[in-house]
């Protein structure tokens, strides 16, 4: 029981199962994922966006006119969880570190110039390229494809002025973003912070992109462990944002916490013969072990379905040689790339904080029906990157 | 012991190398000398046709044997990063591929750009090149991800430089290099690592990326006469000029440095920062948060105005920011506010870059006790009443230097940086 233990206070989660804690402790207890789109993108399936009241988180119209699906849905989910952790009041001062991906380009009109270009010469193309941008591109959607600008768009809508960082890197991003604002606030650069980011699934632009390095599953859905016949992630609408204070802050002001964030690890393999990623994760679960009691371990497992990493888990939870609950969030809810980690910390809280584990949906996912006290998260990113956290239960004592 | 600690217990982190590339040349001693002596790296648009453009100017690198402007976005932040960041790391003493700390990089969003689509298109002609046939002839394509995912710049110049942990790739808009030294200074402090190789890199001069700038209308539509089209502070200032580069700067605990016996060039002795509530694009009319986060700056390195001999400004040449610069220039240090001047006006804005390439000029400024000028500055703006350092360096004695960065989204960040310790 410290002062400066790091609780998270907050959580901010939305999904194709809908959004807040009873949508998501609901999909926690189905053994179904959320709801599937497998006919728009195919042959990706995808989970797509709830629909969402727009006006409840980001009450001007203009700023909603001001952003995309994707700055909207990570505007709206940090406000959840600002008024989560009851923290309205406190925003002034709140850092705030968003793992950011691109903004939406605009599909038609890239569809448009290159069916109008492509079959020019490419000197005459280049000519006719700036002439369609410079008609055809909207002032404002620069605004909602830069990446700082889902900070910048909390910052204007919901008055979150403390430090303000941008993460860009996928997956890893994710994690960073909650390993560097914990240390922050453990360190007492700042008294709250907000961490986390956003995913919109039905994008094109990004299906290309991850669909380049054959990230993606073509197919039916199958839970993520389940995938041999066609290895690959299936991306899901996602939104994660995180609370985080110490202890000490969290009682001065009566608020509750969902859970302890005891520790965040992060390292990046090349994935190699020679760096296969065994070892650093190793090492972070060794500094983590002395913490945890005996018996099974619960894990929220961020793997997203992508051949490499997925076996990359499999042997490093596999040697971890102690008895584990695995349950991989992307059967539910899909890949939600910068937003996974910080989502998977959003669950686990909820899930300590209740004393509630997800339901199993697969062989390999073993029984777990107590009441979880500690929750092993793990990232290991579709393409690079591995991280790993570690929470644990609040005794009702600590409370305030 | 206390040697090594600064005002508040911290480790005092000192720089111990510094790489540069930008449109003025490639490498300290050039960019230094190029920019003490005026001369402006704005030239003519080459890297793609001006046709139906605004605005036909910027600053470009050019790299001998070697053509940028065949190259995407990506892959010019990546050459200009390890650029100088090899620089830094020979000034440093340290070996190419085995950093001791983590690589904090300032970079600009990437992604797919319009020849890799030209490619892909004519690949599946005649088939219409709409998204769902462009993604199916891309699958695997894993060249493409390599050039437009996030992390794959940091992947690439981590595996190089050999450092330790996950890079972390990062963008605050135009205060992006500014935050990739804090976040570096900041893991040093925290005792995380001794070292930190902290890099600014941008490489977005394309067309598509100038049109978004210019749709803003945030950019110098001064054609003419490219050099004379950055003007910052100056009473015809029409927009910045949109530029490319890197700078790099090797962190480390001045007891590590102490210990290795390397050179110290300079400590990186404060960082602030205050993000914006305002607006997307232009800073609250109050000052407020750029105040702020020059005053913390300030505190943070345990000083007071006062102490602060020079500023190197964000100032980009747009009518608003100078304005809003000077606002808090005069909020901060009142009617004794200390000379101040823009490297912009010789290379442009160098966007993710920016920050980091400022606070190696600056150290620069405390290595040969010289201020930068602030150069096209021909017709003063009675309402910017600041000492602007027009057109001529000078020389000063300086022994603590503010570098301001200031970007899109509220991003406010200053760092203090000051001479090494004698």
């Amino acid at each position: 029981m410290a002062d400066t233990d790091i609780w998270i206070t907050g959580i901010g989660l939305v999904s194709s199962a809908g959004e807040g804690r009873a949508a998501h402790l609901a999909a926690l207890e189905s053994t179904a994922p959320a709801a599937l789109d497998d006919t728009t993108y195919t042959p990706f399936p995808i989970h797509p966006s709830p629909t969402l009241e727009l006006d409840r988180q980001i009450p001007k119209k203009g700023d909603q006119r001001q952003m995309e699906p994707w700055q909207r849905l990570g505007t709206y989910t940090a406000g959840l969880a600002i008024d989560d952790a009851n923290a309205r009041g406190l925003v002034g001062d709140m850092d705030l570190i968003v793992a950011a991906g691109g903004g939406e380009r605009d599909v038609a009109l890239d569809d448009a110039v290159l069916s109008a270009l492509a079959p020019l010469p490419p000197a005459e193309a280049a000519v006719k390229l700036n002439e369609m941008l410079a008609g055809g591109l909207r002032p404002t959607l620069f605004l909602a494809q830069l990446s700082n600008l889902l900070a910048g768009n909390i910052s204007i809508v919901h008055g979150v002025t403390g430090a303000s960082r941008t993460f860009m890197g996928e997956d890893q991003a994710g994690a960073d973003a909650v390993r560097i604002a914990a240390a922050r606030v453990a360190e007492g650069n700042s008294p709250i912070a907000l961490a986390g980011g956003a995913y919109s699934a039905p994008r094109w632009d990004m299906l290309m992109l991850y669909n380049n390095a054959s990230l993606l599953r073509r197919g039916p859905w199958a839970a993520v462990f389940s995938r041999e016949d066609a290895p690959g992630a299936i991306t899901g609408t996602l939104g994660g944002f995180v609370v985080m204070e110490t202890a000490a802050h969290a009682r001065a002001r009566g608020a509750q916490g969902l859970a302890k964030l005891n520790a965040v690890a992060s390292a990046q393999a090349r994935r190699t013969a020679e760096d296969t990623g065994h070892e650093a994760m190793a090492q972070a679960f060794a500094r983590i072990a002395p913490r945890l009691g005996e018996g099974v371990l619960p894990v929220l497992s961020g793997c997203t379905g992508a051949a490499i990493p997925t076996v990359l888990e499999r042997e490093v939870l596999g040697a971890l040689t102690r008895p584990l609950a695995v349950r991989a969030t992307g059967s539910r809810f899909g890949w939600g790339v910068e937003a996974t980690f910080p989502a998977n910390i959003a669950l686990a809280a909820l899930c300590l904080s209740e004393g509630v584990f997800p339901a199993s949906m697969e062989k390999l996912e073993a029984r777990y029906e107590q009441a979880p006290r500690d929750i092993l998260v793990t990232g290991f990113a579709a393409w690079r990157g591995e991280a790993m956290a570690h929470l644990s239960a609040i005794p009702a004592g600590e409370q305030p | 012991m206390s040697a090594y600690r600064d005002h508040a217990g911290r480790p005092i982190v000192a720089v111990t190398g510094i790489g540069l590339v930008t449109p003025l040349g490639v490498g300290v001693e050039d960019n230094w000398s190029a920019l003490r002596a005026g001369r402006s790296g704005i030239r003519r648009i080459t890297r793609f046709p001006i046709a139906h453009l605004r605005t036909t100017i910027a600053g470009t690198v050019d790299l001998p044997n070697e053509d940028t402007g065949a190259m995407c976005s990506s892959e010019r932040v990546t050459r200009y990063a390890t650029l100088a960041a090899e620089e830094a790391l020979a000034t440093a003493g340290l070996p190419r591929g085995a950093f001791p700390g983590p690589l904090m990089l300032g970079m600009p969003p990437v992604e797919t750009e319009w020849p890799d689509r030209f490619r892909l298109a004519a690949k599946i002609a005649p088939t219409p090149p709409l998204y769902p046939a462009l993604t199916e002839a891309a699958t695997g394509l894993e060249s493409l991800y390599r050039v437009a995912a996030f992390a794959s710049v940091g992947e690439k110049l981590a595996e190089r430089f050999g450092t330790r942990g996950a890079p972390i790739a990062l963008s605050t808009a135009c205060a992006t290099g500014a935050s990739a030294i804090q976040l570096g200074v900041e893991a040093i402090r925290r005792g995380e690592a001794e070292a930190a190789l902290a890099i600014g890199a941008d490489g977005t001069v394309q067309a598509e990326a100038l049109i978004r700038f210019s749709l803003l209308s945030a950019l110098s539509t001064r054609n003419d006469d490219p050099a004379k089209a950055a003007r910052p502070f100056e009473k015809t200032r029409d927009g910045f000029v949109m530029s490319e580069g890197a700078a790099c700067l090797v962190l480390e605990s001045l007891e590590h440095a102490t210990a290795r016996g390397a050179k110290v060039l300079g400590i990186l002795r404060g960082c602030g920062e205050k993000s914006d509530s305002f607006h997307r694009t232009r800073s609250n009319p109050d000052g407020g948060a750029v105040i702020k986060a020059m005053r913390n700056a300030i505190a943070d390195a345990g000083l007071e105005p006062g102490a602060i001999d020079y500023v190197n400004a964000h100032g980009t040449g747009t009518p608003e920011n100078d304005k809003m610069e000077t606002l808090g220039m005069r909020a901060v240090f009142g009617d004794a506010a200390p000379p101040i001047s823009s490297n912009k006006s010789m290379i442009g804005h160098t966007l993710s870059a920016a920050g980091a390439i400022e606070a190696a000029f600056s150290l620069l400024a405390l290595r040969d006790q010289v201020l930068p000028p602030t150069i096209n500055h021909e017709e003063p703006d009675p309402a910017i009443t600041l000492d602007v350092v027009p057109n001529v360096a000078r020389d000063a004695k300086v022994t603590n230097v503010l570098s301001n960065s200031f970007g899109f989204g509220g991003q406010n960040v200053c760092l203090v940086i000051s001479g090494a310790p004698a």
